[in-house]
């Protein structure tokens, strides 16, 4: 047998599915496919592809430079294609009122540079809370957040689940 | 106001066990149940019947619901007999979620300590491993778990997973796994690219960055079906795992469960958690996502060593919340 590791692509995934006995329905499993959510959407839409209550896993065709995002919680970025660097600055001024998730900042945030990570894929890497941070990819990539429900996330689950 | 519903009696008397020379294997007893093995087989006696199964399935079940400190919710070992976690305690019981057994009343449980029940789990685990048999290693990667009693593997037995308070890197915490501290890349993956990011943190901000190679460290696992705990963002953990073979219990979820297939194909068997009555088939693909509702079990099939990425929600208090119907068992509706 080949033991050959199978990853996949915007350009070369194959979904699986849902196969119900009875009258069960597929609706239920919120079957989608990562990829397929990062093909169909425009650059840096946060695509909520699983959510627990408040907490969320965002897919993001990551495609040019993000804008700064800002959260007031941990979060993570989980890169599944392409290569991509993420910097961070501490802002000077933290925007008040924001809620759970990543909120957009306005421009370039003023504050010490933190530092910066250089990511491929398969690597996952901390976004800390109060790091305002900026995703810099070097072509297409598709990239997971692990975090909270907020003003960046999108649910569009009839458009991207089998149902 | 007042239930009408008795909280169910704790057993809390600690275990008892006797070596049957036949074997060489110790029989454990706990509550009204008594548990015994022999070559092949081991054998469930409760009030109402006797329950058989095949020594492998059963040790290799056992493994994770030790190893997970009886997990979250059901941990069936087959269609049959399990535990449920209660958080503090736990029930035991045979045939309480199968309709077949519900209907002839043949079902029966009985409510632990958890602590209790642990120790006696613990000790029948290892009195029923012999060396050269790693419960938690897929088939191929390990020797036969038959015969009579010869030697032992607590080695394995005492497999402890790696669990990362808030991501792995960051001092003090969970690390990522290499050849030094003793994780080898599986046969199945010698094809993943081991490269670990740059991470460039500025003076002031040493150890606040963090990043690593999650597919490396998934290559690494020298486990199968046993998820490690990698980042926590408020109450939700991912915790990835690589799965080959079959997963040795049918998990019934108290909460919703979601899967990211990361690598290859799993497929899944779901059904109904109180029935047993199948409900679907699900085949994940590299990159599929799909929920496991509350009210169901699953068990995975994982023909080529594969990396899944789990993804539970550990708010406290949760399983009370599906079970008394305040939350939906589906995630979302649309």
């Amino acid at each position: 047998m080949t033991t050959a590791t199978k990853f996949a692509s915007v350009s070369d995934f194959e979904k699986g599915g849902v196969e119900v006995i009875g009258n069960d329905q597929p609706r239920r499993y919120l079957f989608s496919n990562l990829f397929d959510v990062a093909a169909k959407s425009q650059p840096w839409e946060r695509v909520v592809v699983a959510k627990n209550l408040e907490f969320t896993i965002e897919c993001a065709r990551a495609e040019g430079e993000s804008p700064w995002y800002l959260s007031g919680h941990d979060e993570t970025v989980l890169v599944m294609e392409g290569t991509l660097a993420v910097h961070f600055v501490q802002p000077a001024v933290v925007p008040g009122g924001a809620g759970n998730g990543a909120t957009r900042l306005s421009g370039t945030p003023s504050g010490k540079v933190m530092g910066h990570v250089r990511l491929q894929a398969g690597h996952l890497a901390l976004l800390p809370a109060g790091a305002a941070y900026q995703i810099r990819p070097a072509g297409l990539c598709v990239v997971l957040f692990q975090s909270l429900l907020g003003a960046e996330s999108i649910e569009r689950w009839a458009e991207i689940c089998q149902h | 106001m007042t239930s009408s519903v008795k909280p169910p009696v704790v057993h809390r008397d600690a275990h008892r066990s006797i070596r049957d020379p036949r074997y060489g294997y110790h029989s454990f007893e706990i509550g009204s149940f008594k548990f015994q093995r022999d070559e092949y087989f081991v054998r469930v006696t409760y009030p109402k019947g006797t329950y058989v199964v095949d020594v492998g399935n059963f040790l290799r079940a056992m493994m994770r619901d030790v190893a997970w400190g009886f997990f979250y919710g059901w941990v069936n070992f087959d269609e049959v007999f399990g535990t449920v976690n209660r958080y503090g305690t736990v029930d035991v019981f045979v045939g309480s979620y199968n309709a077949g057994y519900v209907a002839a009343s043949t079902d029966f449980s009985e409510c632990f300590d958890s602590a209790t029940l642990f120790t006696c789990f613990k000790a029948l685990l290892k009195d029923w491993t012999n060396e050269g048999y790693d419960p938690f290693a897929a088939p191929l990667e390990t020797g036969s778990p038959y015969g009579s009693r010869h030697g032992n593997n607590d080695q394995a037995v005492d497999f402890q997973r790696e669990l990362a308070d808030r991501f792995v890197g960051l001092p003090g915490d969970s690390q990522p796994r290499t050849d030094a501290r003793g994780f080898p890349v599986n046969r199945h993956f010698d094809d993943v690219p081991q490269h670990e990011p740059e991470v460039h943190a500025e003076p002031g901000f040493e150890g606040q960055l963090a990043a690593f190679n999650l597919f490396a460290y998934l290559s690494r696992s020298p486990v199968t079906w046993n998820p490690s705990v990698v980042s926590i963002v408020g109450e939700s953990a991912y915790c990835p795992t690589s799965e080959e073979h079959i997963l040795p219990i049918l998990h019934g979820n108290d909460r919703v469960e979601w899967f990211l297939q990361l690598s290859d194909e799993i497929t899944w068997q779901v059904a109904d958690k109180a029935t047993a009555a199948p409900r679907a088939v699900i085949t994940m693909k590299a990159g599929d996502v799909a929920a496991m509702p509350a009210d169901i079990s699953h068990r995975g099939f994982s023909p080529k060593r594969s990396m899944l990425l789990v993804w539970e929600n550990m708010t406290p208090g949760l399983e009370q919340r599906y079970a008394s119907g305040e939350l939906a068992p589906t995630a979302a509706e649309f």
